[in-house]
């Protein structure tokens, strides 16, 4: 089985924080890591490799520091490495990065499962997994928790549902998108790290995958962000001070008038 | 790209602050410098003070023309023989719009048995319903849902596409999106008409909340956005509202799905909804473990209220996640708030800002919970809380009993 990872490099969005005073994110130390959810998408496709046989590729569209990231895949058990990185992507919204991959996983020859993170955790938006698998025409399931069974080219999952679970099968080629309940990532092996130093990581440009300038970076993307802002604080709290018993009583009469 | 006019720039650092990539720098050349990381957000030029900065944005060339696209349509979610209660808050916000428009509302549906349902959306707003009821639409699948959604667009072209941004409309939205070459924003916090151009302006938290987007489609049409549970107000049940229902049959072949659900299972149990309690009693790192973590339980259950946690505590096996709130978890809006033990992460802090009260304890004065707090109080949780409890007991000594679910 030929399982294509997809994964992004992000800032570790816990890291940021609000400055109060000057009301400007504040990154001291904010370090670039790889997607969380990727990182369960990566493991369930080396467990499927490892179970099934097969080879595990993980690609990521992003700057040249993303190769970092894509080394890292590398020593947690994936076989090869594939960036796609031009100037002309920057900007992309899920319309035109969706484009992106489809046509870079078709240059790499296609695959019988592609498996993403249920999301980027810089984003949150959760759209470019179903967006690719409607343009490489394959049937998907999003919020994967769990692959019970490969049989052939015919597989049977649980997604995750906001009331509980649906039992699902289908047939691949086909695209999944996994919660983190799926699996616990393992730490990179020894040999994945040595591994990881010396493979070489492809790098496709926009020519390379032979994207329509229209349809990548700013101008394929249908969405634009007019205006960035830092969320206000309220700002009108009471402070509730005194000796614990006072602030007890106290407590106690707020909660009793909102029962 | 990124311009840099390097003789406004006065090298002050601020864009620097503000890029969440490290895609900009201020060096011994005396003015910023963009690398490759940048990835256009536009976070720079927004707080460049002396307008250094600006993206080169492609021409708002028209598709086609805007004014065959018009209307608001909300797409109503159904499952296990309930409409979504998203679905009326959508209509809340989509009446709105609607109204600013002068355009009909109308709602989508699919399903199997939706008679009921479709006149329910009337009385919550809607003036026309499309329903889809077959019996292929019982589950749930992308395909069939994405199938339907997409010919209705196509066909009837409304400007505004809203749906709920739940694990069926996060599922099969995105698709119909990429389908129909529309631009998509996901778990808007605010929509509003522009007045100028009518188009929708759509604000977004991103980076986990740490900052927000406003976001425009100025070149496609629809214009789509999902909204989660509980951030929009839903109007009124009018029973006597009045609306039309437009039957949709669509053909077999648009029916079909490539994958089969073949059994949904509803989890029982941990169904404690805490987007629905009117009280929601929260606990966070600072319960320390299981243990102090029950004092949030003992109040809960004395308040009537629902228990929630922040991410720390699910992670640490002490809860479920259906119980955690937050940028990865759910959002809450209840009556009240009482955050125990919770620093405030930003993340924490978009899952409950909007609570109509929100009290907070905590032991670090600066945490930023206060931030948003409607009553602070410095303090021990393990102090305070079991105090409170005994005089909240003392005070309604039959509430413990009563079993009630707020």
């Amino acid at each position: 089985m030929k399982i294509i990872v997809c994964a992004k490099q992000v800032p570790d969005a816990k890291d940021v924080r609000l400055d109060p005073k000057t009301n400007t994110l504040s990154r001291d130390g904010v370090q670039s890591i790889m997607n969380p959810f990727d990182r369960h998408a990566l493991e369930e496709g080396v467990r499927l490799k490892e179970k099934y046989g097969g080879t595990v590729i993980v690609l990521s569209m992003g700057p040249p520091q993303a190769e970092e990231m894509l080394r890292e895949a590398i020593s947690c058990g994936a076989d090869e490495a594939v960036l796609v990185s031009d100037r002309a992507f920057a900007g992309a919204d899920t319309w035109a990065t969706t484009y992106t991959l489809e046509r870079a996983i078709t240059k790499i020859g296609g695959c019988d499962l592609v498996i993403c993170g249920k999301q980027a955790i810089d984003g949150d938006t959760a759209q470019v997994g179903p967006g690719l698998a409607q343009r490489m025409d394959i049937p998907y399931v999003a919020y994967v928790q769990k692959i019970n069974e490969v049989d052939g080219d015919h597989i049977q999952a649980e997604r995750m549902m906001d009331d509980g679970y649906d039992m699902v099968e289908l047939s691949t080629p086909a695209l999944f998108t996994v919660v983190k309940e799926i699996n616990e990532p393992r730490v990179p092996s020894l040999k994945g790290k040595m591994r990881a130093k010396k493979v070489e990581i492809q790098v496709l440009s926009a020519q390379d995958i032979e994207a329509d300038p229209n349809c990548i970076g700013l101008p394929g993307s249908p969405t634009e962000v007019v205006k960035v802002f830092s969320p206000q604080a309220k700002g009108d709290r009471t402070m509730i001070s005194g000796t614990a018993d006072e602030q007890v009583d106290k407590l106690v009469e707020i909660l009793e008038s909102h029962l | 790209m990124l311009n840099i006019d390097t003789e406004l720039c006065i090298a002050c650092g601020l864009c620097e602050e503000a890029c969440t990539y490290s895609a900009i720098t201020v060096g011994e050349e005396g003015y910023a410098v963009v690398n490759e990381a940048c990835t256009l957000c536009g976070s720079c030029v927004d707080v460049c003070e002396v307008e250094a900065l600006s993206i080169d944005r492609p021409e708002s060339e028209l598709q086609s023309d805007f004014s065959q696209w018009s209307g608001v349509w909300i797409y109503a979610e159904y499952r296990n023989g309930r409409v979504a209660p998203v679905s009326f808050e959508l209509l809340g916000i989509g009446r709105k719009l609607a109204q600013e428009r002068q355009v009909p509302l109308s709602a989508v549906i699919f399903g199997n048995g939706l008679e009921n349902a479709s006149k329910e959306l009337i009385a919550f707003g809607a003036d026309k319903v499309f329903q889809v009821d077959d019996p292929a639409l019982e589950a749930f699948t992308d395909d069939a849902y994405g199938n339907v959604l997409e010919d209705l667009v196509k066909e009837h072209k409304p400007e505004i596409i809203l749906a709920g941004a739940t694990a069926i409309g996060r599922s099969f939205i995105p698709r119909v999106a990429t389908e129909v070459g529309a631009g998509l924003t996901a778990d808007c916090t605010l929509l509003e008409i522009n007045g100028e151009d009518g188009s929708l302006h759509q604000t977004r938290p991103a980076f986990g909340g740490n900052i927000m987007a406003t976001i425009v489609c100025p070149r496609t049409r629809p214009q789509m956005a999902t909204v989660r549970p509980n951030v929009m107000k839903a109007n009124a049940y009018d029973a006597d509202r009045q609306g039309e229902i437009v039957n949709i049959k669509p053909e077999a072949s648009r029916l079909a799905s490539r994958v089969k659900v073949i059994r949904s299972v509803q989890e029982e149990g941990d169904l404690v909804n805490i987007c629905e309690a009117d009280v929601v009693i929260a606990g966070g790192r600072g319960m320390d473990n299981e243990k102090g973590f029950s004092l949030i339980h003992d109040l809960a259950e004395i308040t009537s209220g629902a228990v929630a946690a922040s991410r720390a505590v699910v992670d640490a096996g002490m809860i479920g996640s259906a119980h955690q709130v937050g940028q990865t978890g759910k959002t809450v809006c209840p009556k009240l708030y009482m955050a125990c033990g919770i620093s405030g992460a930003i993340q924490h802090m978009v899952g409950m800002q909007s609570s109509d009260t929100i009290i907070a304890i905590n032991r670090d004065a600066d945490a930023p919970i206060f931030d948003v707090a409607t009553y602070g109080v410095v303090g021990d949780v393990f102090e305070i809380l079991p105090k409170v409890i005994d005089k909240m007991k003392a005070k309604r000594p039959a509430a413990a009993s009563d079993g009630g679910n707020g």
